[in-house]
């Protein structure tokens, strides 16, 4: 056991009042919260003047809000000197501005996108997603009521194999999707990182699949589990996963790796959001807008948001701006970069 | 212009145009809708895959049903550990400081490197400690204590002889028979761990760590496979591994008992172990593990490995994949003008 400074395992001290039995222990964290409780609710707050001070500055920011030419787009609201002014050095409103400055609402959920988006290869990538959501939920259940569940019980083993199914879908849709992706050379044009966490997604899940299946606790998780232990030894992994360590499988199956692969997943979305699919190789130039310039790169320079205004007479897409919190339609020859940009609004990965 | 500098301001050209803002043809696109309908098509394909074919499920071999088909089997793996002679006793890092399994890579392993961090004495963890555990039998108590208070020498000596006689030891009903010789208590010792396991006691006993609550298998896994080791597809466990098809010169561990499919994505990391020099190679683990970690990298970095990221431009795959807008190009005009302004088609 743990050496501590107060030993705390010899046994503790009970305070009796009438049917109340409760230890000083439990007695003392209850009167710490009571006290913190009342402490919270009394105790002036510091720089209370300064709060105040920005509370009226906020006020006013809202009463400009209210006005209707102000709330044209919520992407340009916060834009405005006003709405810089009243945030101050706000973490958060500094990172809300640049969410908004790069993935714009329209953005991150399009209604339109690049024609030559026309492939059944492209409806891998959401399906991958579908896959995992799927695997996801199924392993939820699972987990609900244990790992050996699925050995007792027919509604279990059912689960199991919709669990097991799903990560065979799930893995054999991104592998398809990485084969697309790759004669596709979607890497190009600054799409590097989008690749790089597509890959890395894809080994993570393998890792995953792999616990899972030492998760079995039969005789694939026993085999397995002996089997792969002489290339983790070899490779000095053994010293940190333990094949045969059922908790540790277990755990990193259930918790970690989940958790990691989601969130690589996450910033492969939005790397795929932010950049979009990339365009045809080769494809006509006069289809292409301002080189080595997507519309995340223009706003950034020029403070503009590049968004799609849908014509009331045809119903086009046509480029439009929004400046200042101020919406303008460019119906040029030459529009300004689309928001859907190169093919920016493919959900698959 | 040189030619490498032409070469160089072409790849300049493309690496802009790649870069460019899309100003083509637009069509309409549901994302949330489209999301709902891979959710709804994957979950129907998975309920019906589950409902048509379930799922694999074999027990795993316990060490009371294998010391109950094969007694005598057993009981070499058994002396093996107490001789320090199995698979585990001479693995090396991170089980001990043996070298039995030890890799390395130009001379350079990261096995020895990183040392010893599960330490397994396989004769006392796997053998002595769980005989030790056994109450209310005297003359297993006493042969324990002999066996601990003798010499080394006098150990091996022990069970060199009891080697001896136990290969020409018989099976008669279930029941090990082994020739009286000057073993010493190694006969009894061995004899009670066969009972032990036979009556599902090892199974406990093995899965250390702690008394009640338990999820380490480690030693009993250990001790299970030294039998593959030393005794391969006539042992217990590989008479089941290779009817399964999942033997290391099988493809292994990509395999899945039945007719299940496994774990087809490891199909790149399973070939190196069948081809050479990797499938004899006594350095076979570490070898495919860095190949594959190359591979893996190379995967990672291809936006950035000349020659690699070029194939898709040698091979025309994409002319497929996008075989709508390359015919549009060419019959020129129509919706995809570039001049005009972007339009939903």
């Amino acid at each position: 056991m743990t050496a501590s400074i107060v030993n705390m395992n010899a046994p503790d001290h009970y305070l009796h009042w009438s049917f109340i039995l409760i230890s000083l222990a439990n007695f003392l964290v209850i009167v710490a919260m009571v006290v913190l409780f009342i402490a919270a609710i009394t105790v002036p707050f510091v720089h209370s003047r300064r709060a105040k001070r920005e509370a009226g500055d906020l006020s006013t920011s809202a009463s400009h809000r209210s006005e209707p030419e102000a709330d044209p787009s919520q992407a340009g609201a916060d834009l405005r000197p006003s709405g810089k002014q009243a945030d101050g050095g706000l973490w958060t409103a500094r990172l809300r501005r640049l969410w908004l400055r790069r993935l714009p609402p329209d953005k991150l959920l399009p209604d339109s996108q690049p024609a030559y988006v026309a492939s059944w290869i492209y409806v891998f990538g959401v399906l991958t997603l579908a896959g995992l959501l799927v695997a996801i939920v199924s392993g939820m259940v699972l987990a609900l009521e244990g790992p050996i569940w699925w050995h007792v019980s027919t509604v279990g083993h059912f689960v199991n194999s919709l669990h097991m199914w799903s990560v065979e879908c799930f893995l054999g849709f991104m592998a398809i999707h990485l084969w697309g992706k790759f004669w596709m050379a979607s890497w190009r044009g600054k799409r590097a990182l989008t690749w790089m966490t597509g890959v890395l997604a894809f080994l993570v899940s393998v890792f995953e699949a792999f616990t899972g299946y030492l998760s079995q606790t039969n005789f694939d998780s026993q085999w397995i589990a002996f089997e792969s232990k002489d290339a983790m030894n070899a490779g000095g992994i053994g010293a940190f996963f333990n094949a045969m360590n059922f908790g540790q499988t277990l755990m990193l199956h259930i918790v970690f790796v989940p958790l990691v692969l989601v969130a690589i997943v996450a910033l492969h979305i939005l790397m795929v959001r932010l950049r979009g699919v990339a365009h045809p190789i080769d494809a006509d130039p006069e289809h292409l807008g301002d080189v080595g310039s997507t519309a995340a790169d223009k706003t950034a320079r020029d403070g503009t948001i590049a968004v799609p205004v849908r014509s009331a007479t045809a119903g086009n897409v046509t480029a439009g701006n929004v400046t200042a919190g101020k919406v303008t339609a460019t119906p040029t020859a030459r529009p300004a970069a689309l928001p859907t940009g190169p093919g920016s609004s493919e959900l698959g990965i | 212009m040189t030619g490498s500098s032409s070469r160089r301001s072409r790849a300049r050209e493309r690496r802009a145009r790649d870069s460019a803002s899309w100003r083509g043809p637009l069509r309409r696109y549901d994302i949330l809708k489209e999301a709902t309908i891979a959710i709804v098509v994957v979950t129907i394909l998975t309920v019906v895959l589950a409902v048509l074919f379930s799922s694999p499920d074999v027990p795993p071999v316990t060490l009371r049903a294998w010391a109950s088909a094969q007694p005598k089997g057993f009981t070499e793996i058994a002396l093996s550990e107490l001789n320090g002679t199995s698979d585990s006793a001479t693995y090396g890092p991170p089980y001990n400081h043996q070298s039995g399994s030890v890799t390395d890579l130009y001379g350079i392993s990261i096995q020895r490197a990183i040392g010893v961090t599960d330490p397994i004495d396989p004769a006392k963890d796997f053998v002595l400690d769980p005989l030790s555990t056994v109450s209310g039998q005297p003359a297993l108590t006493a042969a324990l204590h002999r066996y601990d208070t003798a010499t080394h020498a006098q150990q091996m000596s022990w069970l060199a002889t009891y080697a001896r006689v136990l290969k020409r030891a018989s099976v008669e009903s279930g029941k090990l028979s082994v020739q009286k010789a000057r073993y010493g208590p190694v006969g009894e010792l061995l004899g009670a761990f066969l009972s032990m396991a036979r009556s599902g006691g090892l199974d406990a006993a093995l899965v250390e760590h702690s008394a009640f609550y338990t999820t380490n298998y480690t030693d009993a896994i250990l001790f299970i496979g030294d039998s593959w080791k030393a005794q391969h597809g006539a042992s217990y466990w590989g008479k089941i591994v290779t009817a399964q098809k999942m033997a290391s010169d099988q493809w292994g561990v990509m395999n899945e008992t039945g007719s299940y499919p496994g774990q087809p994505w490891l199909w790149l990391y399973t070939m190196w172990y069948q081809i050479g020099p990797m499938s004899t190679s006594s350095n076979g683990d570490i070898e495919v593990l860095a190949i594959m970690t190359v591979c893996s990298l190379a995967l990672l970095f291809v936006p950035f490995i000349p020659g690699i990221r070029d194939i898709p431009r040698w091979i025309p795959v994409h002319r497929l994949i996008w075989r709508d807008y390359y015919r549009g190009q060419r019959h020129g005009g129509g919706p995809t003008g570039g001049h005009d302004p972007p339009r939903l088609q």
